[in-house]
Order: C-alpha cells, then structure tokens, then sequence
C-alpha cells in the first residue's frame, strides 16, 4: 500500500513539473521584458535591474528555470511585488478563509448532491428525481457570481438571516466563523453539487439495475442497506472520480466567491495581485493550487482501492 | 394448518410488463401448489414466463413497469401479494430463499462472501455479527468450500462462476428457508460443474427439507430431481402432473414436443432426427384468440384456434390444456 502511493505520487512529478514550466513561462511570454514585467509599472530602472540579476535573466532559460525550481521546492515562491514580503507568507496568511470556505463547501456539496443522487436514482422518475434533476441543469449553468448577489439579496439584505459577507477566524468561535460560509459556501458549491449529484444519478441507475441488487432484495434488505451499502459503495468510483475533478470548479469559483463574499482568502490575494500585475504572487497561487488539484486528485485514485477490492494496487 | 395443506398456493397469478411498445402478459392466469419438502420443476422455452412466476413469488419484478395485476400468491395460508413490503422483506431469503441463474453477476462484487452470507442471518435471524460469520462460516463448508474460514474474507471475484453459485446456495439456505427458488441454477455454469452443484442443492434440500421451485430448459434434469412437473406455454400452464406420469404419458403436444428434442443415446432415439419444435414463441403483446400453441402445433384445427382450452384433469393428477390431450399425432 505504502509502495503503492508512493509509486503515484512519483507518478505526479511529471503533471506538476509541467506546471511548473508553464508558471514560470507566464512571466516570460507576457509582453516586455521579464524584469520590467515582475518590477511592475512603477518600478525604476534600479529596481528591474536588481530584479534582474536576481533572477539571472542573463543566463539562458533553461538554468533560470532550474534556479527558480530550485526555490519554489524550498518553499521560495519569491517575493510580492506590491506587498514587498515573500508570497508563501503572504499564501500562508491568506490560506485559513480559503481552506475554511473549500472545507465546508466541500463537505456541504458532497453530502448534499450524493443524497440528493442516490435518492433521484432510487425514486427514478418521480417528482422527486425531476427536481434534483432540474436544480442540477440550472446550478450547473448559472455562475457562481449571481448565485452569490442572488443569496445575499435573499437571506442577508431581505430575510436578514445571515450575514451579507466578511470572514471570521474560527479562533474567533464556531457560529460567526460558519454563518459567514454558509452562503459563499452555497453560492460556490452549487454548480459543484449539480456535477456531482448529476454522476450519482447515472452511476446509481446503472448499479441498481445490477443483478446483485436484485439478490440482496431477495434476502430481505431493507432500503436504506440496499441503497447506501450495496448500491452506493458500487457507484464510488465513479463519484469519487468526479469529487477530485470537480475540485477544479471549486478552484476557480474561491476566486469569484472571495470577491462576490469579500473574503479576503488567496482567491482575493490573487484577484489582487493580477489588478497589480503582481506576478510572483500570481504564479505561486498557481502552483499551490496546482499541487492541491494533483494532490486531490491522487488521494481519489487511492480511494479506489478502498472501494473496490477489484483495483490492484 | 391443515397438515395436507400445501406450502404455497398460487392462484390465478398474473403478471404483466407495461412498456412502451405494449403490455406483455408474461404470466396470464398460472395456479399451481408447491407441498412442503417437494421438488417441482417447472419447464418451458426462453420467454415463456417461468422467471416471472418466480419473481412474482417473491414480489421481486423489476419496478414501475412489472406489476401482478392479478391473483393470490398464499404461504401457508397468507397471501403475500397484500403484505407490506416490510413484512414482505421478512419472508424473502427468511422463509422463501431464491437463486438465480448468473451466478457471476449475483454476488455484489465490493461486499465479501462472509458478509454477504452473515447478512441474511442478522436479517432474519436477529444474530450478532460474530454468530452471522461462524453460522456464514457453516454454510460455506456446507456448500464444500474449503478453508471456508478464510475465503469467507475474500470477494466475489476470487471465486470461480461454480464456487459463487455454492455461494449463492450458501446464502439462500442460511435461514433454512421452506422453499428455494432455484431459477436456472446451473445453465450459465460448465457442464461439469453443473451436475455437481445440482447435486449438493438437492442434497442440502434433503438436509434441511425445504421445498425446491426448480426452473430448467434441461427436462432430464427434471426427470431425475423433481417429483412433479409444471410445462409452461406463452404464460400459462399447459401441463401438470408428476414426473414419471408425465414422461410416460405426455398429454400436450408442445409437452411431446419437448421430448422429442431431447437428445437421447439410445440407438433407436439415434436414428429419430431430433426435432425442434418449428415455429416461434408467440408475441405475448397480442392479444391470443384460441390456443396459444396452435400455430405451432400439428393437431391444431379450427377449434383450437377460436377457443383456448382450459387447464382440466384428463387422467389422475394430471392435467393439460389440450382439446385434443393425448390423441396421437
Ligand atoms: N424486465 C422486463 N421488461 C419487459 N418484459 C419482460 C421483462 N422481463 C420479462 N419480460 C417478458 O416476460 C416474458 C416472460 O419472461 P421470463 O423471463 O419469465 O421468461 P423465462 O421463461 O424465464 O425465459 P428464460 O428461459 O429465457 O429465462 C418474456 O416474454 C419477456 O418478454
Ligand atoms: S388445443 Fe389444439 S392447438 Fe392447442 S395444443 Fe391442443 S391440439 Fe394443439
Ligand atoms: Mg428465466
């Protein structure tokens, strides 16, 4: 098992090294030369020159890149521009309402449409499974900034049930912290949901329909069993699968919730830094949230041997 | 109870599909009994509704478009068809245990063996999870597979397509149940195997005296397990008696026909050519005028085919539905 992750996680290095030149090609293919391109529009001829030799911009591309890797592994991601602190500070300072709002809405989403799924797939047809089906066509195709507007207008600024937006520690108490995500939670999650229970649906109709579903009915197990222990566990792969994928809308949607929620979490960081053409901020967001889809998406293939004793690992 | 009473009583059972291109009455009107401890076969070609008398047994019809619109399905004396469906679950794999014919699709390939037999115990028997493995554990040398303690942790996968179905007998016995459907059992299996596993079901029956529900295209195999035998035809009973009965004196001539296709070794069987009953099953969307065989039967007249004959007793507990039962061809 041990042998086996560490088989993927070798596997990995090829898809983030990629990654890695691609980030480091951002400030190379921008217009201008690269040092006038990361001083920034305001910077004196003195700065880019120290930028530049900082960064040996003389030296040929291949070893400026082995020089910058060579930081990024060490935890260097260089330093902001605007703030004039290192950027993994800066990422680190940043990350708790990031993480907060990916956790619950990560939770919230995955709970929710797999329910959601599984009981569209079991009550196929009925009144029910239109529903799902229907909030799962539109919530995939409305963007997460009118979600947002739309579920502040509602519950904040008419209802007044929770809070129009801002980011409270967890430090500061459990309540304040989470009646803040809720919403930006929702607005960020939907589309997720609508992947998610979407994929439930099919995997579940295909596996209740198994032969062995029809066994276990014939030995007497009730619904609940039924659906959750021998249907469910048969369409994890599938869902899990789409979990890890679908983490990528959930990457790209931080970004506008934190706007939409003034969050102020790395999605802000880098909404930011890209108003301040701040590059070293913008590539080390890039690879950290690079790092966290492979990384998902490695503990999913994990997963599947967990699920299906079938996978050889 | 009445001791003579049988275990089950099916009345008048239909069954129907309601799809799309039509209603399919693939059971239209089938009465039988099943006694306690016996083995009856039932008998027919592919489609003729042998499965879904079966599943309609069990209320197991594939949902929404399956439905028995009509009949009693009585277990020793309670109709099953107006239980609710929790105490329709407390019978099926309890006192009415069934196995189906794929045994490499049956068994739910991320559960183990252990658990998948332990299961029914806990069910119905309301055992602890540590007695469901050791009785789980039981079944499995039962059913003679060995270093069953260990392979109860395995998966379906690891097992051969014979194996899974002595799982699957493993299962459907562990609540020594009063009747086991046995649909096909062995079609699906090598016909190596298939001898083998028959025999140990029949044999776990004598063990444990549940009645068997034996469904097969195989006639000798009904002649050699079964005490009485049920021909189906295009959802109904075309034939009843017990089994040497029928094999000596085979009233309906679809029965005849069956027999005659069956290979025989004999020299003088060797040189009858063996004969497929010509013609198709009937399309059981249709509405049928008359016998449903007549189109395929070569006694067929015009009687036959305005009115369908009834299921009546021409010799001593046998019956068929023939206007002409027994007359030579
Ligand atoms: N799920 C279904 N949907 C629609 N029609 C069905 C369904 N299952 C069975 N039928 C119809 O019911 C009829 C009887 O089918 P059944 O499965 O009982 O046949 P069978 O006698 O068991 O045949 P076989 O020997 O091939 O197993 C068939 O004509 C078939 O068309
Ligand atoms: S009733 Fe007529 S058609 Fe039907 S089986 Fe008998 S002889 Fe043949
Ligand atoms: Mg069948």
């Amino acid at each position: 098992m041990i042998a086996y992750i560490i088989r993927r996680l070798v596997a990995t290095i090829p898809v983030m090294l990629l990654v890695a030149v691609i980030v480091f090609l951002l400030v190379h293919l921008a217009p201008g030369d690269p040092a006038s391109v990361i001083a920034g529009d305001n910077a004196t001829s003195d700065q880019i020159a120290s930028i530049r030799a900082a960064l040996g911009l003389n030296r040929p591309l291949w070893e400026q890149f082995a020089i910058w890797i060579g930081h990024v592994l060490q935890g260097d991601l260089g330093h902001s521009l605007f703030w004039n602190r290192p950027v993994a500070e800066l990422i680190l300072q940043r990350a708790e309402p990031t993480i907060s709002l990916a956790i619950t809405t990560l939770i919230l989403a995955v709970t929710i449409s797999i329910t959601l799924g599984v009981l569209a797939a079991w009550k196929a047809g009925s009144g029910l499974d239109r529903a799902v089906m229907g909030v799962a066509v539109t919530g995939f195709s409305v963007p997460v900034f009118v979600v947002g507007y739309l579920l502040v207008f509602v519950f904040a600024i008419q209802l007044r049930w929770l809070p129009v937006q801002g980011y409270r520690p967890i430090a500061d108490g459990l309540w304040p912290w989470f009646e803040r995500l809720i919403l930006p939670s929702i607005a960020l999650g939907l589309a997720y949901v609508a992947l998610i229970a979407r994929i439930t649906r099919t995997t579940m109709l295909e596996v209740l329909a198994e032969d062995y579903i029809r066994t276990a009915e014939a030995k007497g197990v009730a619904t609940r069993p039924m659906l959750l222990k021998h249907a469910l566990k048969n369409a994890a792969v599938p869902i899990v699968t789409i979990v890890g994928i679908g983490v990528a809308l959930l990457i790209g949607g931080v970004v506008i919730t934190e706007t939409v929620f003034n969050i102020p979490g790395i999605g802000r960081l880098v909404v930011d830094a890209i108003a301040r053409r701040d590059y070293p901020i913008i590539q080390g967001v890039i690879l950290v949230f690079s790092g966290v889809y492979v990384l998902v998406n490695l503990a999913v293939d994990i997963s599947y041997t967990f699920f299906d004793p079938r996978v050889r690992y | 109870m009445d001791a003579a009473a049988p275990l089950l009583s099916v009345e008048d059972l239909r069954t129907h599909f309601f799809t799309v291109d039509g209603v399919t009455r693939a059971v239209d009107g089938v009465s039988f009994t099943v006694n306690a401890g016996e083995t009856l076969g039932i008998v027919g070609e592919s489609g003729c509704g042998k499965s879904v008398t079966a599943l309609s047994i069990l209320r197991l019809l594939p949902q929404r478009i399956g439905r028995i619109v009509g009949g009693r399905v009585l277990l020793e004396g309670e109709d099953l068809l107006g239980l609710d469906i929790g105490a329709m679950r407390d019978i099926r794999g309890n006192r009415i245990a069934m196995i189906f014919q794929e045994p490499m699709t049956s068994l739910n390939p991320v559960l183990t063996i252990g658990e998948q037999i332990a299961e029914a115990v806990r069910i119905h028997q309301g055992a602890s999870a540590a007695d469901a493995l050791a009785r789980a554990e039981e079944m499995l040398a039962l059913v003679r597979i060995s270093d069953a303690r260990r392979r109860l942790g395995d998966y379906p996968h690891q097992f051969s397509g014979g194996m899974r179905q002595r799982v699957m007998i493993a299962m459907a016995l562990s609540c020594n149940p009063k009747l086991l459907i046995a649909d096909e059992p062995t079609t699906a299996l090598d016909v190596t195997v298939q001898a083998q596993i028959l025999k140990l079901m029949l044999e776990l029956k004598e063990r444990t005296g549940a009645a068997v529900m034996l469904i097969t295209h195989a006639l000798p195999v009904v002649a050699e397990t079964c005490q009485r035998v049920i021909v189906m035809y295009a959802g109904r009973i075309v034939e009843m008696a017990e089994v040497t009965e029928l094999f000596d004196r085979p009233l309906h001539p679809y029965t005849r026909g069956l027999m005659s296709s069956i290979p025989r070794l004999g020299a003088a069987a060797r040189q009858k050519r063996l004969t497929e009953i010509p013609g198709l099953v009937p399309d059981l969307r249709k509405p049928v005028i008359g016998c449903a065989f007549a189109p395929r039967c070569p006694l067929a007249d015009d009687h036959c085919r305005a009115e369908a004959p009834p299921l009546t007793e021409h010799l001593t507990a046998h019956q068929a539905a023939c206007w002409k039962a027994g007359e030579a061809a």
